[in-house]
């Protein structure tokens, strides 16, 4: 099943705060710990796509505007 | 973008693309954020004034895409008076941190609110001198450590914390006072509401305007940012509640 949205996140504009991380309700994103920026911090990235719901929670709590959410589109009538 | 999905949201343009130098988790990266989104909103990016506070914020300017004025440790408050009072068919504000408003600039900022000078003040009290390395400032916490006070604030010798939304509210001609915070997905989202309140009521003329955000500094409270969010909701929120102080009496239709 296509997912409800998803979210693009810039890797150099990641801080790797967290807060997205604790506050996706459907918990799909995470840190990549075993990468970092050219800043040498660890960033955020969607693990499931099939999971976002497209709330825009991430996008909102994070500091340095990093997420870009998209969302279905609604199937135009016929 | 993939086939089939819309584009709900994305940085603002207002907000330039420049990497804010801001510490992770820093609040003053998410209220840059919620006031550029406002600015591009109500469509105010070439009417709208910034004044620059000494902080952590002093390059805000490198950041925010509007028209913006440097001021001298505190005076924010006068010289938004003076940009306003030159100006006032431009959308004036301050932005300052605790140590500037609350601490060098207590004498503009009482004095400007006395006057109900009709500019917005963006206040980030993250109680500590972020900038020069985490000294106590006017808002620090009873017994909360800083570089200056090491074993805790002592009220005995540095009196109380100042809640500077609640003395705002006192000034007859301040229009609206509400604080704020962003350590959650509802607050922030209030956070940017009051944003807009406080410059839509500026735009309709009704007086000073203060947001004050409850806000965070992880490197000088010495911790990481998710620590920093508990420190906020456990400390700070019982001391500086969050809430409106005051607001304009509804217009009768
Ligand atoms: C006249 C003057 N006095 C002192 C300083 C040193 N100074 C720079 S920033 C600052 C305090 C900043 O604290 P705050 O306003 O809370 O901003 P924050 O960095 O926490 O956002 C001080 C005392 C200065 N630059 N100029
Ligand atoms: S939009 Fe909502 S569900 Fe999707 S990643 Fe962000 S917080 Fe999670
Ligand atoms: S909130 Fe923003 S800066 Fe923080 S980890 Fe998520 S994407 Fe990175
Ligand atoms: S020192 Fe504190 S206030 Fe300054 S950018 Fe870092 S976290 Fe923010
Ligand atoms: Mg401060």
């Amino acid at each position: 099943m296509p997912s409800k949205g998803y979210v693009e996140i810039s890797v150099e504009s990641c801080k790797g705060c967290n807060f997205c991380v604790i506050h996706c309700p459907t918990e799909c994103l995470a840190l990549n710990t075993s990468d970092t920026n050219s800043y040498g911090l660890h960033y955020a990235y969607l693990t499931d796509e099939e999971k976002c719901i497209a709330c825009q929670n991430c996008a909102v709590i994070c500091p340095d505007a990093a997420i870009t959410v998209y969302k279905k589109a609604k199937k135009k009538a016929a | 973008m993939k086939d089939g999905y819309k584009l709900i949201y994305k940085r603002p343009k207002t907000l330039l693309s420049t990497r804010m130098h801001y510490c992770p988790g820093c609040f003053h990266s998410t209220i840059h954020k919620f006031l550029m989104e406002v600015i591009e909103e109500l469509e105010i990016q070439d009417k709208t004034i910034g004044v620059c506070p000494v902080g952590c914020s002093v390059f805000a300017y490198d950041y925010l895409d509007i028209d913006m004025q440097e001021a001298a440790h505190g005076r924010a408050a006068a010289v938004a008076t003076g940009i306003k009072r030159i100006l006032p068919d431009r959308i004036v504000f301050s932005y300052q941190g605790d140590g500037d408003l609350a601490a060098i600039g207590t004498a503009e900022t009482l004095h400007a609110c006395n006057r109900g000078e009709n500019f917005t003040f963006i206040f980030i009290n993250n109680g500590i001198y972020g900038m020069t390395g985490g000294q106590m400032a006017p808002t620090t916490l009873e017994g909360q450590k800083t570089t200056t006070c090491p074993y805790g604030r002592e009220t005995a010798d540095s009196g109380m914390p100042m809640k500077m939304a609640e003395i705002i509210s006192q000034f007859e001609k301040v229009a609206y006072v509400e604080r704020v915070s962003c350590d959650t997905p509802a607050n922030a989202r209030k956070a940017k509401r009051a944003i807009k309140k406080a410059i839509e009521f500026q735009m309709q003329g009704l007086g000073t305007t203060f947001i004050e955000v409850a806000s965070n500094c992880p490197s000088g409270w010495k911790c990481t940012p998710e620590e920093s969010l508990k420190w906020l909701e456990e400390q700070v929120f019982p001391y500086f509640p969050l809430g409106v102080f005051k607001e304009p009496a509804k217009r009768r239709q």
